[in-house]
């Protein structure tokens, strides 16, 4: 008895000894790593994190920085139960990325409550700077206002007055359909109905058709991934494009276009954060990452990833630690960001990143030069107009 | 909601054609549950696999959808033929139980391996030039291609009911699965029978795979996605029987075409709700036998 007590005790020893002589990080990415938003954020994630690590270079010097992943699947329940195992047990310091606005918003709360960090690269909705903005977590990416400001008003301005939406049936779905609304509204269009459909779906001829008979002249897809895929593919297949209405995807990733084609997804425009062909940094950095990610290019959730990461360790090792995760979010919003992906840009109070929005257009195929080769730049939404007023987001943090 | 008939029946047609899928699908389980015991949980990741083969084969043989309709479930109905042979052959004397369990993790191996090669986003599969275009039917619209799609499952559809109903070598089958020793005494090769029963079934699947390919996202989820709803238009139909999955397959489709109209919310569960309805009332399902 007395022998196990002390086998014991020596192996405690033994690992806080590890604990305390070097600094930690870890940092875990959760994101869908099998299902409809795998290619889009998935295991490319955890790649970009791991990058931006090895980038820091001799500044992580002393710092011991681990990146773990999970999948939750799509599910609040999954991806709850994985934080909170990560947190208590693995001792996580920081979540990263979290696709689907669902589960987002599930960590959200439970990463407060712990007082971790959360930062939200693949997930949309805009009430995680909105009125359940935290004071732990950075919006880094793009938010549902953002896509709807960019795509909703070029479409609007340029007589694409009159919308149905096609809806995905869950938080990120209904907060893309209403920020879009009130910029269409906003603009003298009006919105002539919406669908919402099961989240993922498969065929979505049955709602296209209800669309169709509502002659708006645009068709709104607030939905991602497989999902606007599909419903892209088979829009073509009615040939609803060819009778005049137009479709507007409001949540597009390179992916998508990758897995679509040219020849059904040219012309279609949207609005994104990052392009990899946009400089020589971003080029640099998409090489690297194909070649860790079977020729996948990355999309802009992975450079939010990779973005966000840096300077979340920066903010860490200025303040020596990462228990404190409001301590360090703040930090993080007190500091200028600066990272080869997304240049400068600063945190706003409520948890928002800002920077500028890009609106694309899909090329034809002979503009292509091949594979990943798919955008053209259509405007540059500047910083200051590509996300939501502060007073109008509804936080908490704002007033107070 | 005021009730739009051309809506109305173009929704009824939409229903249809989602039913031919559910037909040709659960009429391949209905052919392996009914001839070799087995629930063939694999049969979503052999529907994802004949749209997969269809892509290879324009990709890296050049040969086009008409040709991936013939070769697609070749290849495929050859590599269930393996996997009768290698696996299940060993599970017909024990409860179904195993046999689901087998092919539910063929099926996730397979969707994992799919998935960790060629990612989850899909790849781009075009209708062919024959079939794009479409209809004006007055009240709706109808891709040509759609069409296509009906009138070929029904065909399949019918011809295996005919095969397996009607024929002689249809009657073997069938003896072979009531008495398998007696039909062996008759110097008929039943193992060899059986196998090849359940390559047809898992070409069938692979058809209705290549069909889908043009309409919807070549992807390794894709038959994750649909076959959970094809088991339950099987449950409903009643296992093992040939024409209730036909029957059921195309009814549960215009049902779900119609509450995508009224009640889209609720367009996935519909279903389940009519196959919980079903079993407490008829467990044996529509057209099933009692066991």
């Amino acid at each position: 008895m007395k022998l196990l007590r002390t086998a014991i005790l020596s192996a405690a020893m033994v690992t806080a000894g590890a604990a305390y002589g070097q600094q930690a990080i870890k940092i875990g990415v959760m994101n869908d790593m099998a299902g409809t938003y795998a290619d889009l954020a998935g295991p490319g994630s955890v790649i970009a994190a791991r990058m931006a690590i090895e980038d820091l270079g001799d500044l992580t010097k002393g710092w011991k920085i681990e990146v773990v992943g999970a999948d939750h699947q799509n599910k609040p329940d999954i991806g709850s139960n994985v934080v909170r195992q990560w947190i208590d047990v693995d001792k996580v310091d920081v979540i990263v990325d979290v696709p689907t606005s669902s589960v987002a918003l599930a960590v959200n709360e439970i990463v407060k409550e712990k007082n971790k960090a959360f930062l939200v690269s693949g997930a949309a909705a805009s009430d995680l700077t909105g009125p359940r903005c935290s004071p732990n977590t950075v919006h880094w990416t793009y938010d549902t206002w953002a896509l709807a400001n960019g795509t909703g008003n070029a479409i609007v301005k340029t007589g694409g007055d009159s919308w149905f939406f096609l809806t995905a049936d869950y938080a990120f779905g209904h907060a893309l359909e209403r920020d879009t609304m009130a910029v269409v509204n906003k603009n003298g269009g009006k919105v002539v109905g919406s669908v919402r459909h099961p989240f993922p779906g498969q065929d979505f001829s049955s709602f296209l058709l209800q669309a169709q008979a509502s002659k708006a002249k645009i068709i709104g897809l607030a939905n991602a991934g497989a999902d606007t895929t599909n419903a892209i593919k088979q829009a073509a297949e009615f040939g609803i494009t060819q009778k005049g209405q137009n479709l507007a995807g409001l949540l597009v990733f390179l992916t998508d276009i990758h897995g679509l084609g040219l020849k059904t997804a040219q012309g279609l425009i949207f609005t994104e954060a990052w392009y990899w062909d946009m400089n020589d940094a971003n080029r640099a950095f998409a090489k690297r990452f194909a070649a860790a990610n079977r020729g996948v290019h990355p999309s802009m959730v992975h450079a939010g990833v990779y973005s966000s990461v840096q300077h979340y360790v920066k903010s860490v090792i200025a303040l020596k630690s990462a228990a404190d995760g409001k301590a360090v979010v703040e930090h993080m919003k007190k500091n200028k960001t600066k990272d080869a992906l997304f240049g400068e840009g600063e945190i706003r109070v409520d948890g928002r990143k800002i920077h500028p929005m890009y609106l694309f257009e899909v090329k034809k195929p002979e503009e292509s030069k091949g594979p990943w080769d798919y955008y053209k730049l259509r405007a540059t939404i500047p910083a200051n107009e590509a996300f939501r007023p502060l007073a109008e987001g509804k936080c908490p943090l704002v007033s107070g | 909601m005021d009730i739009n008939l051309p809506a109305l029946f173009g929704q009824l047609l939409i229903g249809l054609i989602n039913g031919s899928f559910y037909a040709l699908l659960s009429l391949g389980l209905a052919v392996i549950f009914g001839m070799l015991n087995i629930i063939n949980f694999a049969h979503g990741a052999q529907y994802m696999m004949g749209a997969f083969v269809a892509y290879f084969l324009l990709q890296f043989a050049g040969l086009n959808y008409w040709w991936a309709l013939i070769v697609a479930p070749v290849i495929v109905g050859g590599f269930g033929i393996l996997i009768e042979r290698a696996f299940l052959q060993w599970l017909y004397k024990l409860d179904h139980l195993y046999g689901l369990l087998l092919t539910f993790g063929l099926a996730l191996v397979i969707q994992g391996l799919f998935r960790h090669q060629y990612g989850s986003s899909g790849l781009p599969y075009q209708i062919p030039p024959q079939l794009t275009g479409v209809r004006d039917l007055g009240f709706t619209f109808l891709p040509n291609y759609r069409a296509w799609v009906v009138v070929f499952s029904l065909v399949v559809c019918l011809g295996t009911w005919f095969i397996i109903e009607k024929t002689r070598l249809g009657a073997y089958l069938r003896a072979a699965t009531e008495n398998p020793t007696l039909v062996r005494a008759f110097g008929i090769n039943v193992p060899r029978m059986i196998t090849l029963t359940y390559g047809f079934g898992v070409a069938l699947a692979a058809l209705a795979g290549v069909m889908a390919a043009p309409i919807y996202a070549v992807n390794p989820t894709m038959g994750a996605d649909i076959i959970i709803v094809v088991f339950a238009v099987v449950v409903i139909g009643g296992m093992g029987s040939i024409m209730g999955a036909i029957v059921t397959g195309f009814g549960l489709g215009v049902v779900e075409g119609l509450t995508k109209y009224f009640f889209p919310e609720a367009s996935n569960t519909v279903i389940f709700v009519i196959m919980v309805i079903v079993l407490v009332t008829r467990p044996a399902g529509l057209f099933g036998r009692a066991a």
